[in-house]
């Protein structure tokens, strides 16, 4: 029987011991009206030799792509050792740290990369972790309404140039808590929140959303979007590509006195592409906020003989302990991939993080020259941005995606959905994974396919 | 010691690094950053030996007995793991469109249907990202059906959420996010939902009830298709919360008792990783009339094809809740396993579990443990109250839960659920054997006598663990919650 120990003597002895006849009379307090028929879609079990055939032509259907998509999912070489003592059985199958006498490894490490992202971030403290970036944003934004004791009101300011889909999850997320999502729209040629555009009088605002860069890769106005927010009494929302800090400003220097919350997808420290997920959210605040913040947090405290060891603290926080009137229903989140990106940070080091994050931009901008001097198409907006970038092509996005695709490239990701208005866009990104050759190899094609339509 | 204090600066590990970086930059200086971030510079064995040995700390399915009540920790198949892990999977970037896509989208299909099949329910989503999130996701759905009733004009008047007492805490704080009112149902002497409350509680202002069954008392609702009518009745639909369905898997289907909308979580049935506190995964499934509100993205196949479907198609989805598929990775796991089990490993998934819980059980209370409902069978899991130790000898469940450590064994769930006193609730799985749960007994046999004879003993626990109890007070008080260089 897979993955069940028991012998027939076993069986035997411990139906015994409990008194019973058999395993099927220890259900005989269900109804027998419940007891289903069976099961008619699941099918007859495999070993393990026969599901390795199975998963493996599963994914080589799917593999050796070129990918020049980013969009919030980013392709990095990941070390060796990173998934190597990730998947460690001590870190694998544990749970969350509850007793933590006997979860002092996983405990640790959780310090250790609330130091890492607070310090990254420029924030005082920071969690340890959440889903995803999109549903970060989401309980960044219930936070802010929670910790802004200056504002009475459920208004958020969001600029269009936050990734669409972490937009749609806010909402959803939010929606029922009757928050107000009010859209700040970019400029056509910068591709950003122009500060100078934003309301004199805004009113009543509890936080502004400031992406940097933006979802376009474009680097925003932060210093004056966070001066303004400021000024009116909102809170100031970050959210921000972990890889992007070792060379961007930090959140917490932004304008005057920085930003209030900082949140983010995780992913690009350590966490394959892997169709989605799982990746991480992380989310650091300022200190005056910390019992506003939803998730797990970790405290260095000393244990009976004085020795140093770490907890779960503030913990009154938790819908485990305050139910109804917690600060957020998570509870499982994403340990193990916060581990990875721990020790991803570890070994490449501020140096390494720096390199990453500059080849990957020297790459990107290497890319949009090869494909402009193939005259088909051109960068869209004239804004300095950060490892991605939006082009405008002269053919139809989804004629350039069907027939790169077919040869396994992926040109980028189509955005002329979530912004018509745009025309033929695509939002390309080239990663520090990428070859000179590789980049070529997207030129050409551009080329070819051009002289075809 | 802290990786921090292993850190020597201008150390670095040229190998994993990008070569040859030009690093003359042309973003304006004024968006770059002017300090140099606190990250470890150490060499790449400082690093692995560091996490290795942090690794070493940690109680673990693949090191202890971890018999955590509602919690199922059960063995995690390695196979999982290293098929989801295969190149073709970890590579593929969420926005490939489908013809990029077929293998991982079979993969997901796949699991849709396998899902529905072992829930009873017509339709899945696998997007929700946990428990948590499948719950908000539930509620969310029960939700949107009652504004669009009354030929979408809604039914404002539905504000209130039923949660038996005994419920997982993030049952009222995802209805209270979802903006309903909490009402508490009381729990009866045997473990079941009072009825005669529950008739008082429903009404025109009920928008739904959220049941797990088995309960977290560890015992099978029996009446729960008298509750289904009851809260149908009164217009107010029922959800189930899949924290429990390690015991009726393949044995009863929670569409069959009467549920509109239900939550799994993978990571405990379905046997994917807990990971140190994630990632989870928290499929839905639904009934007939709750479909349209399903979260996005979904798998459909047409002609052999497989699509991905989007708010485009679901124009009355609750929409998305992740940036793209969910916990993709931790889906591909739970697929693999179900194959493993196929359809005759379902069922013998709860029938064992149901057996050493049991087994346990007999034997806990053989051995003089009071037992919270004696009079019940245990389902996949149980409860032991140590209120009588707590009372007569001032040992505690904290107490007995940290000495047990010093035995080598992860405790159960304590004070959990709130209703026992001084409660242990403990589930072994079906992956544990036999001689696995009787070390644990005799080792509860030992504590006791421990308590009898040397309390100061057992309040003093663990003795054997990288560190001993802590100061949850100074940590909660004094927040150190970063590290600084001194």
């Amino acid at each position: 029987m897979p993955f069940i120990p028991h012998t027939e003597e076993d069986v035997k002895s411990m139906l015994a011991a409990i008194g019973a006849e058999s395993i099927e009379s220890l259900f005989d307090e269900i109804p027998a009206e419940l007891r289903t028929e069976g099961l008619t879609k699941v099918p007859e079990g495999v070993s393990e030799m026969e599901i390795s055939r199975i998963m493996s032509e599963h994914a080589e259907r799917d593999s050796r792509a070129l990918c020049f998509a980013g969009a919030g999912a980013y392709e990095h070489h990941i070390p060796a050792a990173v998934w190597e003592i990730t998947t460690r059985g001590e870190f694998y199958s544990a749970y969350t740290p509850y007793q933590a006498e006997a979860s002092q490894g996983t405990l640790q490490l959780l310090y250790e990369y609330q130091t890492m992202m607070a310090s990254l971030t420029g924030m005082d403290i920071s969690n340890a972790s959440l889903y995803d970036g999109a549903s970060a944003l989401a309980e960044a934004v219930l936070m802010a309404i929670r910790a802004n004791r200056k504002s009475k009101s459920k208004r958020i300011l969001m600029p269009r140039t936050v990734h669409p889909q972490y937009r749609k999850v806010a909402h959803n997320i939010c929606k029922g808590q009757g928050i107000i999502f009010e859209e700040l729209d970019f400029d056509m040629e910068g591709g950003h929140i122009r500060a100078d555009s934003l309301p004199k009088d805004p009113g009543d605002i509890a936080a502004l959303v400031i992406p940097q860069p933006n979802y376009f890769g474009v680097l925003e106005d932060i210093d004056a979007l966070t001066d303004w927010a400021h000024e009116h009494k909102a809170l100031v929302i970050a959210i921000v590509n972990p890889t992007s800090l070792a060379l961007l400003k930090a959140p917490g220097s932004w304008g005057e006195i920085g930003a209030d919350i900082t949140c983010g997808e995780g992913q690009p420290l350590g966490a394959p592409l892997s169709s989605g997920g799982p990746y991480f959210g992380f989310m650091a605040c300022r200190e005056k906020y910390v019992r506003q913040m939803p998730g797990r947090i970790i405290g260095r405290t000393v244990d009976l003989d004085g020795k140093e060891g770490f907890t779960l603290t503030l913990q009154a926080r938790e819908q485990h302990i305050r139910r109804s009137k917690a600060t957020s229903n998570i509870c499982t989140n994403q340990g193990l991939l916060v581990t990875a990106a721990t020790i991803y940070m570890a070994i490449v080091g501020p140096d390494g993080l720096t390199k990453v994050a500059q080849a990957s931009h020297n790459n990107t901008e290497s890319l949009v020259k090869k494909l402009e001097s193939t005259g088909k198409t051109r960068r869209l907006f004239n804004r300095p941005v950060f490892h991605e970038s939006v082009m405008l092509f002269d053919l139809p996005t989804d004629e350039l995606m069907m027939e790169m695709t077919a040869r396994k490239i992926l040109p980028g990701v189509d955005i002329s959905d979530d912004y018509p208005e745009l025309g033929n866009v695509m939002l390309i990104c080239a990663t520090e994974t990428k070859t000179d050759a590789d980049l070529q190899t997207y030129a050409d094609l551009v080329t070819k396919l051009s002289k075809k339509s | 010691m802290l990786i921090f204090e292993q850190s020597k600066s201008g150390r670095v590990n040229t190998a994993q690094q990008p070569a040859n970086v030009n690093s003359e930059t042309d973003i304006p200086s004024e968006f770059l950053r002017a300090d140099k971030p606190v990250l470890p510079e150490v060499s790449e064995m400082q690093a692995v030996r560091h996490y290795t040995k942090l690794s070493t700390k940690n109680f673990s399915i693949d090191t202890h007995f971890y018999p955590l009540g509602s919690c199922t920790m059960k063995y995690n198949p390695r196979a999982c793991n290293t098929l989801a892990m295969l190149p073709g999977f970890l590579n593929r970037h969420p926005d490939s469109p489908a013809n990029m896509s077929q293998g991982f989208l079979a993969c997901m299909y796949d699991l849709q249907e396998i899902l529905k099949d072992v829930t009873g329910m017509k339709e899945v989503s696998l997007s929700p990202m946990a428990g948590a999130q499948g719950e908000f996701a539930g509620i969310a759905m029960i939700r949107a059906y009652h504004d669009a009733s009354n030929g979408g004009k809604g039914d404002p008047e539905r504000t209130e959420i039923l949660v038996p007492d005994a419920a997982h805490g993030t049952n009222p704080a995802t209805a209270t996010m979802c903006n309903f009112k909490v009402r508490e149902i009381p729990t009866n002497s045997d473990g079941d939902v009072d009825i005669e409350a529950l008739k008082e509680a429903v009404g025109p202002h009920t928008a739904g009830i959220m049941l797990t069954n088995p309960s977290t008392l560890g015992v099978f609702e029996r009446r729960i298709k008298e509750i289904a009518d009851i809260v149908h009745k009164a217009g107010g639909l029922l959800y189930y919360d899949g924290a429990n369905l390690n015991a009726i898997l393949g044995k009863v289907k929670p569409g069959d008792m009467g549920f509109d909308v239900i939550h799994m979580n993978l990571h405990k049935t379905f046997s994917t990783p807990h990971g140190g506190g994630g990632p989870g995964a928290g499929p839905v499934g639904v009934s007939e009339r709750l479909i349209p509100y399903l979260p996005v993205p979904m798998v459909t196949k047409v002609d052999d094809e497989y699509h991905v479907v989007t708010e485009k198609n679901n124009a009355q989805s609750i929409g998305r809740l992740s940036a793209f598929m969910g916990n993709s990775g931790v889906l591909l796991r739970a697929y693999i396993y179900a194959r493993l089990l196929g359809c005759d490993g379902m069922h013998r998934v709860a029938e064992y579990a149901t057996l050493n819980a049991n087994y346990m059980m007999k034997q806990l209370e053989k051995a003089g443990f009071e037992l919270a409902f004696p009079n019940r069978k245990a389902t996949h899991e149980f409860i032991v109250t140590l209120k009588k130790q707590a009372k007569d000898l001032n040992v505690n469940a904290m107490d007995f839960a940290k000495r047990l450590l010093d035995y080598g064994f992860h405790a159960p769930t304590t004070y959990f659920p709130l209703l026992v006193p001084e409660c242990f609730l403990i589930e072994p799985t079906e992956t544990e054997a036999q001689d696995a749960l009787d070390g644990f007994i005799e080792a509860m046999i030992a504590i006791q006598k421990e308590a009898e004879t040397d309390a100061e003993k057992v309040k003093g626990a663990p003795y054997t663990l990288p560190v001993r109890r802590l100061d949850d007070v100074k940590a909660a008080k004094e927040l150190d919650l970063t590290w600084t260089a001194e």
